[in-house]
């Protein structure tokens, strides 16, 4: 297929129905309702219905039921939204069914506003829900990503029995680029044997619950989850490099602020500074070994996020404080620009003596 | 001197906002002179209000609603609007995508009064409206949601940072065709830098821009 130029709002959505989406459960805010909306054009024409719920907590609901009938499911909203959802996703956790969840991340707490943000990066890879749970947690920093990741979501969530959430931001969902959506190849996905999908009494009847009588039962459970999720994080991480191999500074940076580091990385590189970047691609699971091995050679991480610095500690995990871990960011909904990225990493190179 | 409004409407995401700061430079020296007015009340952060300084630096005037580009989506549109229906300005309405138009709804009458362009904006790498049957209904909601009727078509077909001249020239066909559905000329053809001008056009004349959408990194 020919590429097209949508926003990246769209490009979820019409990657999701790519994906055989057939259901998609949504309450508008800003800056994500352009997925609602064209749900709303497409799903008629496709057979698959785009429904506006009465909340967001209705609708995530809605996506437990779709999705305990096998079917592929989504839901979307931004931040305020996405909590109101958090009860229903920790149920699909303790249900193991698959969604995909997105949130275009706006700036909180509160209703906070409408600019773009990346401080729900605690909730969504920490503690989205209750009890003992993790999310695979995707984070998209291009149009095309957000197709190809919601793909990926899809697969994910089906390949694990988990919810995804694919973490964007404002920013990368309002902004236009061209995209492909034949980029990507689908995974081979197993059968979903334990959907409640009508049988005509050929076999045993499937339960959806997340209701377990006996402690021993429910420990069971979360343990044979807890095995997936060593697996996940032994074959799903995924990151990006740029300019690493020989940097003394590598930022650390996902999503819109990924794209602002990259062309900061080039500006500091032209005055002689050795930066590079990693831009993880999974938040969970988090590309530890990477940041680790890059310890080796880096001299310091710079950890530059729409936020107060909420991946900061994830990245002094990683390198097992080897390595200072600075931070740079703005938060409210403020975007900073190269420059000032390109500013911090001089500083930071005068600090550590790594310039004339 | 005759009044002009010019309106730039459209789809969502067709290009309008570059259309009008193109058109609004364009008719910077008129006698009268030249108000760019933000009638965009759908999209939070990309659009005309990104551009005020430089085109109040370029003599152009402009009218934006009270809280674009803050942390709120409150869809208020000023009193200042008024202005432009009683001075010799030429007026360019930058409008918001799809229903969006219903904002332009409000001036119906003023704007009827005056005289007026209405351009559509289409371009054929948009999904939604590739196909120029759908362009053409797309363009027949906005006509009712802003109570006004298409004047011409702008083909503002372009794949972003991506686009060649190849690409514009391969939008000449689906101009065309969305020109004779709708009944109505092809006016423009934009390019972003004259290096990608193609070497004619089926109609109209070639609009260069400048990419004016905020650049972020």
């Amino acid at each position: 297929m020919a590429k097209v130029l949508m926003k990246g709002n769209e490009a979820i959505a019409e990657a999701a129905i790519n994906a055989g989406c057939l259901y998609y459960f949504g309450y508008p805010i800003t800056p994500q309702t352009e997925i609602s909306e064209y749900m709303a054009k497409r799903m008629p024409k496709v057979g698959g219905l785009c429904l506006q719920a009465e909340s967001e907590i209705a609708a995530i609901n809605m996506v437990l039921g779709a999705s305990s009938g096998g079917t592929r499911a989504m839901t979307s909203s931004s931040s305020p939204g996405i909590s109101l959802k958090s009860e229903g996703v920790s149920y699909l956790v303790g249900s193991d069914l698959p969604a995909v969840i997105v949130n275009v991340q706006r700036g909180g707490p509160g209703l906070g506003g409408i600019q773009p943000s990346q401080a729900d990066y605690y909730q969504a890879t920490k503690a989205y829900g209750h009890g003992d749970m993790h999310l695979i947690v995707l984070a998209p920093s291009t149009v095309q990503e957000m197709a190809s990741l919601t793909g990926e979501a899809f697969d994910l969530a089906d390949i694990y029995r988990t919810p995804v959430i694919l973490l964007a931001d404002g920013a990368i969902g309002q902004m236009m680029e061209p995209v492909d959506f034949s980029a990507r190849t689908p995974r081979e996905l197993p059968e979903k044997d334990w959907a409640t999908r009508g049988h005509g009494g050929s076999r045993k009847h499937n339960i959806i619950n997340s209701l377990y009588m006996n402690p021993e039962d429910l420990e069971r459970t979360v343990e044979e989850r807890y095995v997936r999720y060593r697996k996940i994080e032994a074959e799903e991480v995924k990151y990006d490099t740029f300019m690493t191999d020989d940097a003394d500074i590598v930022c650390v940076a996902f999503g819109i602020t990924a794209r602002i580091c990259h062309t900061a990385v080039t500006m500091a590189r032209a005055k002689g500074i050795k930066a590079g970047l990693i831009r993880p691609i999974t938040l969970w699971p988090f590309p530890n070994d990477a940041i680790n091995t890059l310890a080796d050679t880096a001299k310091a991480f710079l950890s530059v996020e729409l936020s107060m610095g909420q991946m900061v500690t994830d990245v002094k995990l990683a390198c097992g404080c080897r390595r200072p871990v600075d931070f740079y960011g703005r938060t409210g909904g403020v975007i900073p620009n190269p420059a000032d990225v390109a500013k911090k990493l001089e500083a930071m190179a005068s600090e550590l003596g790594l310039r004339s | 001197m005759a009044k002009r409004i010019i309106i730039v409407a459209g789809h969502y995401g067709a290009g309008k906002t570059n259309v009008a700061v193109a058109l609004a430079h364009a008719h910077k020296d008129d006698a009268g002179g030249c108000v760019l007015c933000d009638l965009d009340t759908v999209n939070p952060y990309f659009r005309a209000a990104d551009n005020a300084a430089e085109l109040n630096a370029a003599g152009v005037r402009t009218v934006i609603p009270a809280y674009a580009n803050t942390n709120v989506d409150i869809p208020v549109l000023p009193a200042e609007i008024a202005s432009v229906f009683c001075s010799d300005e030429t007026v360019i309405f930058d409008v918001g995508g799809d229903d969006g138009a219903s904002a332009l709804g409000v001036y119906a009458a003023d704007i009827e009064r005056a005289g007026y362009e209405m351009l559509a904006v289409v371009n054929m790498y948009r999904p939604l409206i590739a196909d120029p049957a759908d362009a053409v209904a797309g363009m027949r909601e906005i006509e009712q949601y802003s109570r006004l009727r298409f004047t011409g078509i702008v083909n503002n077909s372009n794949l972003g940072a991506e686009t060649t001249k190849r690409h514009i020239e391969a939008s000449a066909e689906y101009a065309e065709r969305v020109a004779a559905l709708a009944g109505l000329p092809i006016v423009y053809t934009t390019v972003v830098g004259e290096e990608n001008a193609p070497e004619s056009v089926p109609a109209g004349e070639i609009l260069v821009m400048k990419n004016s959408t905020k650049q972020l990194f």
